[in-house]
């Protein structure tokens, strides 16, 4: 349970840190959580449930923080495609409507958006629908009112898989779009 | 750190033809695979020293080894070598070696002229005609031995084929570690035969698609070291390496023009990838394709007056040529499937590539207008084709599946018929050839 302690405590100052800079932020849990929120797994591209109000009455990570970052875009700010596609599909849109919101209650957190393939094309190929993705992601995100300058974005192709099985079913959860969070500026 | 790079070697090697051959009888047609590959004898090379005997008996080695991966030739044992010549430049028993059904015979000698010199001399022979074929000297240094060898067999290549041979020369490749959600990579050099495997840079960003200039002095190379993807290029001599402009967006897919002054490479700007020349010298880039579809894998044809590229543009992955200055933008691959990943033959003759078709990856070859389209390979996942400096041989990437899966690479000749595996100090990918060593 160590790592979860810390893990409050750098969340409490981190939240601290966003209420001095911005207005309107959530409001600090005070009470201790007892379970840190696991990042989803999802076996397919099948995401969970989403659910779009913050649940304060659960266990839920420090308002501001990475993990909440992650637990107020459904789990993970992932967001997955077809083969060779790189439309957004009406729950990535639902999901990244999620991570716009949270962003714009954060402004001073920016985000480098990967752009990922699964293993069944060709390398060069696959960086160009790399950076396909992560174009369509970060468009979105600037059509919901998010500084392009807060947002940049990186093609690995398929170079950093999540998923190592051979399978459509891990060939699909390689297929995404990663909204990798950070402080300051990116671009 | 430098040591580590002085890889280009200073040898003085020259090759002398030596009482020379008459016309040759035995002539090996390349163009028809290894069907029944020619039996070849390579005795060790004598000498009048241990040392020599002990350089002689590597040299052959060597050589055995090259002539037998060619796939054209069959590298007889010498256990089963009747004659013991003790002097090369007397005629060999012809009729020993054809007991053996040996076609060819290399009879060699290592002179030592001093400490830091010593010559390679061989004579090949045609054993059924009965006479030499060619009288080759080579002289370098000791410790460039093994460089000797592959010269030594390239002579005989091209004797017996008419044909450059591709045995001095070396590859760049990507080393490769972990499993593929931890997967480390680094970028590694070797002789084509796998020999003298080292590595070119000592950090462990990500770093992928090296490919050699023209020189083999110098790889360019696509690294994530400042976060965005920017390409690289290495000058392997002095380890220098040099970030190539940086631009809004990534740039990637890079290779060397033929005289060495320009990479053709893609830039993506706002997630579309777009083909573009950079001259070298000035650094100013022009653009070549200017549509919403990608544009990437630009190789130039030997006599640089044409590009071929890859290009989703018609609605799937598809083989594109045009003029170096962009114009007149062709498809040439009409065959069922995706294709990608073409590479211009140094020969100029042929377009190597990959296609993609029911779920298995193939290396294919087809002419610069479309024709003539072969596939030479299918497994789960090949990839990355680079030709020999003959353009007689494809080495490229092969995955396999699942647990336990590899990424290796491979060689395949252009009948197809000569498929191995390239000897790697670790999983490896992304190899590319250099040209022959100068």
């Amino acid at each position: 349970m160590k790592p979860l302690k810390f893990l409050l405590l750098g969340g409490v100052v981190l939240g601290l840190t966003a209420c001095a800079s911005k207005p309107k932020p959530a409001p600090v849990q005070e009470r201790p959580v007892t379970q840190a929120p696991q990042p989803a797994q999802p076996e397919t591209v099948q995401q969970p449930p989403v659910t779009t109000t913050p649940n304060v009455g659960q266990d839920q990570p420090t308002p501001g923080s990475i993990e909440d970052f992650a637990y107020q875009s459904g789990g993970e700010p992932r967001v997955y495609f077809g083969y060779d596609q790189y439309t957004l599909s009406n729950e990535a849109r639902n999901k990244l409507m999620q991570q716009a919101n949270w962003l714009s209650n954060y402004s001073n957190m920016s985000a480098i958006i990967e752009g990922h393939a699964d293993e069944r094309g060709t390398r060069e190929y696959n960086l160009a629908l790399g950076a396909r993705r992560a174009e369509a992601v970060r468009a979105f995100l600037v059509a919901q009112g998010i500084a392009p300058n807060r947002l940049s974005t990186v093609s690995y192709g398929k170079e950093r898989p999540i998923d190592a099985r051979a399978n459509e079913e891990g060939w699909a959860r390689n297929r995404n779009g990663f909204t990798n969070l950070t402080s300051g500026g990116v671009s | 750190m430098k040591l580590f790079f002085r890889l280009i070697l200073t040898l003085t090697l020259s090759i002398i033809a030596w009482p020379l051959a008459a016309q040759a009888q035995l002539e090996i047609d390349i163009t028809k695979g290894n069907l029944e590959p020619t039996p070849i004898a390579v005795p060790d090379f004598i000498s009048q020293s241990d040392s020599g005997r002990a350089m002689g008996a590597q040299v052959a080695e060597v050589i055995r080894a090259d002539l037998e991966r060619s796939g054209l030739f069959e590298s007889l044992s010498p256990a089963g070598f009747l004659e013991v010549q003790t002097n090369i430049d007397y005629e060999p028993t012809y009729s020993d070696w054809r007991i053996i059904k040996a076609e060819a015979l290399v009879s060699g000698r290592i002179v030592e002229e001093n400490a830091n010199r010593i010559r390679v001399e061989f004579r090949l022979w045609d054993v059924f005609a009965g006479k030499q074929l060619a009288g080759i000297r080579l002289a370098a240094t000791p410790e460039n031995w093994r460089r000797t060898a592959h010269k030594a067999s390239d002579a005989i290549y091209k004797a017996l084929t008419g044909e450059e041979g591709y045995f001095d020369s070396r590859m760049v490749f990507i080393d490769e570690k972990g499993s593929k959600v931890e997967r480390v990579r680094r970028l590694g050099i070797m002789d084509q035969d796998g020999a003298n495997p080292q590595y070119l840079l000592a950090g462990s960003d990500l770093v992928l698609t090296p490919r050699f200039s023209p020189s083999s002095q110098k790889i360019v190379f696509l690294s994530y070291e400042n976060t965005y993807p920017r390409l690289y290029i290495l000058d392997i001599e002095s380890g220098r390496r040099e970030l190539l402009g940086d631009f809004p967006g990534m740039t990637y897919s890079p290779t060397f023009s033929p005289d060495g002054n320009q990479l053709v490479m893609s830039m993506e700007r706002r997630g579309d990838s777009d083909i573009y020349v950079m001259d070298l010298n000035s650094r100013s880039t022009s653009r070549l394709t200017n549509d919403p579809a990608i544009d990437v894998s630009g190789s130039f044809s030997p006599d640089g007056r044409r590009i071929v590229f890859n290009s989703d543009r018609g609605g799937s992955p598809q083989l594109y040529v045009m003029n170096a200055d962009g114009s007149g933008q062709n498809r040439i691959s009409f065959g069922e499937g995706r294709y990608n990943a073409p590479v211009w033959s140094p020969r100029g003759d042929k377009i190597a590539f990959v296609r993609t078709l029911r779920g298995k990856f193939s290396i294919g070859v087809m002419d610069p207008d479309g024709k003539n389209e072969r596939i030479l390979t299918e497994s789960y996942l090949d990839e990355s084709p680079t030709w020999s400096p003959n353009g007689r041989v494809i080495a490229f990437t092969r995955e396999t599946r699942g647990r336990g899966a590899r990424s290796e690479i491979w060689s395949v000749d252009l009948t197809g018929q000569n498929l191995r595996r390239v000897e790697t100090p670790g999983e490896a990918s992304d190899p590319a050839w250099s040209p022959l060593l100068p």
